[in-house]
């Protein structure tokens, strides 16, 4: 006996009807079938539009005389061979790129033109990225900050992808992605601000650097836990397709984060659901000082998304270009199709994990020289600006020591800036100060009032 | 300028089990009261039917949120429910009704679990609302609760307010994380710039031989986490009304159903009307000893009591409904009154509510007690399958019966 098990693609469509079960099992069929009881009503109810127990035999032959069959989930047909899927693919995805390491436009190739106001605005904010990634690390290094990420080697990542966006497109990052948000005009004084984490904060001071937020620019606070954001995005363009908003959302994570069950969750919900969000995972090759080789054996990530039911890319990460256009492609799918997208950018991570690792430790010097000289995704751009006659050198020195000039300028002026008051440590924790937070609140207060001596001066009461 | 109204409202029969209170339960009083003079300053604003708007000198920089959306309710003082009019429902129907009145009223709200959509709910509390508001409010997700919980944060963030179904409180550990590091934090770390008004809500607490995952009490778990509220619902009055509260509401609230107490039947107002979610229930007033306790645990009580009544005690019953933030005003009222307490609990005994109860109580109001806070908790083990043996992790009414004697020697 068999029944009918349709796969039903759209979600927003679904009517359930009554579902009716017991099928008797047929002697005759070798083959395992799926009998539907009571118990299983929960399984068949959700996706299948009807599954009403049918009287007569029910199967088919395709062309070749093999036999199709219905089960929960569509028709499959079987074969008299027994093969196993091969664990990995006789070949890797292909990777598409535009620009080659020279900044030429690969022959034949076909992107997104950009116009030279848009093309130098993207390799200014690259480079201001670039610049401020620097010296910021240079701040914490000299004591002045606790702590600090790089984007080193992913700039290319960061602003192409916010370029290709529009302001209302929801933004959840993991962490190495405040290029995105200097792109959507966060100014250096706020970085600094929060970096050191002072009065002009948004975040009040809460958290420690490189926790960057901001609900103007749509760029969802950082949360330091890997892959949170992930289901949290799925959720968010939930409410973005409720709405019916002309928008998207677009989160990123790292290759290590793809380990995470929310990874997992995240693009199974998002292919059910028909979610518009677009997931970039920035391949950099190192998740803290494991290399992927010992973080998963799939072909990288691009082939898990077929697994989900996923429409995927993989894109070579150090071509802004390339970048550029397949976000922008993925957007237009995104809204118009209300599916996710999933895109793999193939880095590499020149910097350290953070300002507390030493990444020498575990990788070779000259490996870290190569990409950080040979394989810099600003330089290529840079190159192909350059090539259109763009681009100057007198415009990249003035560039740089004016970025430059303005990020030490913000450092300076973010270090006197006074600190958050005493009181912002028990706001915002709930929406009203409750009773108890009140009472812990003064009790502070009153212990500091009797140890002067021990409070820090530069934070206000 | 305390005023305390308080109605004593006869209800009608709860449902049919040996383990529940037949007959008399007490329904909250109407309380409108201004911060108290002791060091401190708890505040308790809060009414069960009215909008009461308390202004104090504390409450200009905080204050207590009163669901201060709530429609006045009519005059008749303690209008909780009246013999005549209002309507009967089970406790299920009642977290229904108060969950479809809020949808209706804001298209914001919308409901995401497993099973909540076209099967209605394991206990069917959104039965009939996926066809009502459609599948897009009302949706089935895949089986991962931390994802689906942090699909209900994220939407939350962008302007939703949704409420999340844990098929049970014990599946809810697995969203553990979303809800720490995520759900509290993030309207913090944030900066205030993001809330979160979400609502997860689930059975939880021993059923009736259902083994030791499916018997969990995550209250103590949860109850330490930093942004988030928790309450306990017990009786269908105070179930829709807390489930009502809870959505209003601009923090994540966890709102603890459970398992057993889902077919209680009880008589509930036709107005509308929203309880305060910091705020405990007067179920019985008395002055002997003070009894505090909540969710099922309740009802253990109020069969102790009248056994108690009948030996010539006159305990004090109060459930806690709120159990975080506790409703100290409520409870520091009911320990200098009777100056003993015992704690009625089903969590295990290390690391429960009762536990911080004790020590909030111990802290707070060490001088008004003439004995040690007492508190019955179930053991430190995972709750047996065997029916007898569960029974036996459980309190019963005996045991209590027990305590409040010794405690009142």
């Amino acid at each position: 006996m068999g029944f009918l098990g349709k796969l039903n693609h759209s979600f927003l469509g679904f009517h359930q009807r009554n579902s009716s079960l017991v099928s008797p099992i047929d002697e005759s069929y070798r083959n395992a079938v799926v009998v539907l009881n009571n118990a299983m009503a929960l399984f068949s109810v959700r996706c299948s539009e009807s599954t009403l127990a049918e009287a007569q035999r029910d199967s088919r032959y395709d062309e070749h005389e093999n036999q199709i069959l219905d089960f929960p989930g569509g028709q499959v047909t079987f074969t008299s061979e027994m093969r196993f899927i091969s664990e990995s693919p006789e070949k890797r995805t292909k990777c598409y790129q535009v620009l080659d390491d020279n900044g030429r436009p690969i022959l034949g190739t076909s992107f997104q033109p950009l116009s030279k106001e848009f093309a130098v605005r993207m390799y200014s904010n690259m480079v201001t990225l670039q610049t401020m990634d620097t010296i910021f690390y240079e701040a914490q290094r000299q004591g002045r900050i606790s702590f600090y990420v790089t984007s080193n080697g992913e700039e290319a990542i960061n602003i192409a992808s916010a370029a290709a966006l529009t302001f209302d497109d929801v933004v959840l990052p993991q962490y190495r992605e405040p290029g995105v948000l200097l792109w959507r005009g966060f100014t250096l004084q706020e970085f600094a601000n929060q970096c050191f984490g002072n009065k002009g904060d948004n975040g009040k001071g809460r958290q420690m650097p490189i926790h960057y937020g901001s609900k103007k620019l749509n760029y969802f606070t950082v949360s330091s836990t890997i892959a949170t954001q992930l289901p949290q995005a799925v959720g968010a363009a939930y409410s973005l397709k409720m709405d019916s908003k002309d928008a998207c959302v677009i989160t990123y994570f790292g290759d290590g984060g793809t380990s995470e069950g929310d990874f997992h969750a995240a693009l199974n919900f998002a292919a059910v659901m028909g979610a518009p969000v677009i997931f970039i995972c920035r391949n950099n090759g190192w998740a803290i000082s494991t290399p992927t080789s010992e973080q998963f054996r799939s072909d990288g990530i691009v082939v898990r998304g077929q697994a989900y039911g996923v429409r995927s890319i993989r894109v070579d990460g150090n071509d802004a270009l390339a970048v550029y256009t397949a976000v922008q492609t993925a957007r237009e799918m995104a809204i118009s199709e209300h599916r996710p997208i999933l895109i793999e950018a193939l880095t590499y991570r020149v910097g350290h994990h953070s300002t507390s690792d030493d990444s020498t430790k575990y990788r070779p010097v000259d490996e870290i020289e190569h990409w950080r000289m040979a394989r810099d995704p600003v330089t290529r751009f840079r190159k192909w600006v350059e090539w259109n006659g763009w681009w100057s050198d007198e415009d990249e020195s003035e560039l740089r020591s004016s970025a430059r000039k303005q990020i030490l300028h913000a450092i300076q002026v973010a270090e006197k800036v006074e600190k958050p008051p005493l009181s912002d440590l028990f706001t915002d924790v709930y929406d009203h100060l409750p009773s108890n937070l009140l009472e812990q609140e003064r009790l502070l207060r009153e212990t500091i009032k009797r140890h002067p001596q021990d409070y820090p001066p530069e934070v206000p009461m | 300028m305390a005023a305390i109204l308080k109605g004593i409202v006869a209800t009608s029969v709860l449902s049919s089990s040996s383990d529940f209170v037949p007959k008399g339960v007490q329904l909250p009083s109407l309380k409108s009261l201004p911060v108290s003079e002791r060091k401190g300053g708890f505040l308790v604003d809060g009414s069960d039917a009215k909008v009461v708007p308390v202004s104090n000198a504390r409450a200009r920089s905080a204050g207590r949120l009163v669901a201060a959306n709530a429609v006045a309710a009519e005059k008749s003082a303690a209008s909780t429910a009246s013999k005549t009019g209002g309507h009967e429902l089970l406790l299920f129907e009642a977290l229904r009704e108060g969950l479809e009145e809020e949808m209706d009223r804001d298209p914001r709200v919308c409901v995401m679990g497993e099973d909540v959509g076209h099967y209605g709910g394991s206990y069917k509390v959104t039965k009939g609302l996926a066809k009502k508001y459609g599948d897009l409010r009302v949706l089935d997700t895949p089986i991962a609760e931390n994802s689906f919980t942090g699909m209900a944060v994220g939407a939350a963030m962008t302007g939703l307010r949704p409420i999340v179904e844990g098929m049970n409180m014990g599946f809810l550990l697995l969203a553990f994380n979303q809800i720490s590091n995520n759900c509290g934090m993030l309207h913090y770390t944030s900066g205030g710039q993001f809330k979160i008004p979400i609502v997860i809500r689930g059975p939880g607490g021993v059923g009736r031989q259902l083994g030791a995952e499916h018997s969990q009490r995550l209250e103590s778990y949860f109850q330490s986490i930093p942004g988030i509220q928790m309450v306990a619902c017990s009786t269908p009055y105070n179930a829709k009304g807390l489930m009502k509260a809870a959505i209003r509401s601009e923090n994540p609230v966890i709102l603890f159903e459970h398992v057993l107490l889902y077919n209680l039947k009880e008589r509930i107002p036709d107005e509308e009307y929203v309880l305060s979610l910091e705020e405990a229930e007067m179920v019985r007033p008395g002055e002997h000893v003070t009894i505090l306790t909540y969710s099922r645990m309740r009802y253990h009580v109020m069969q102790a009591a009248k056994t108690l009544v009948n030996k010539g005690y006159d305990p004090e019953v109060i459930d806690i409904r709120s159990l975080k933030p506790f409703d100290l005003y409520t409870i520091g009222n009911s320990v200098k009154k009777t100056h003993r307490v015992l704690i009625v609990e089903e969590c295990m005994r290390t690391g429960g509510i009762g536990a911080s109860l004790t020590a909030a109580i111990n802290e707070n109001f060490h001088d008004y007690l003439d004995a040690p806070v007492v508190c019955l908790s179930s053991q430190d083990v995972p709750t047996p399958y065997a029916g007898t043996l569960e029974e036996w992790t459980v309190v019963q009414p005996a045991q209590i019966v027990t305590a409040v004697e010794q405690l009142c020697r």
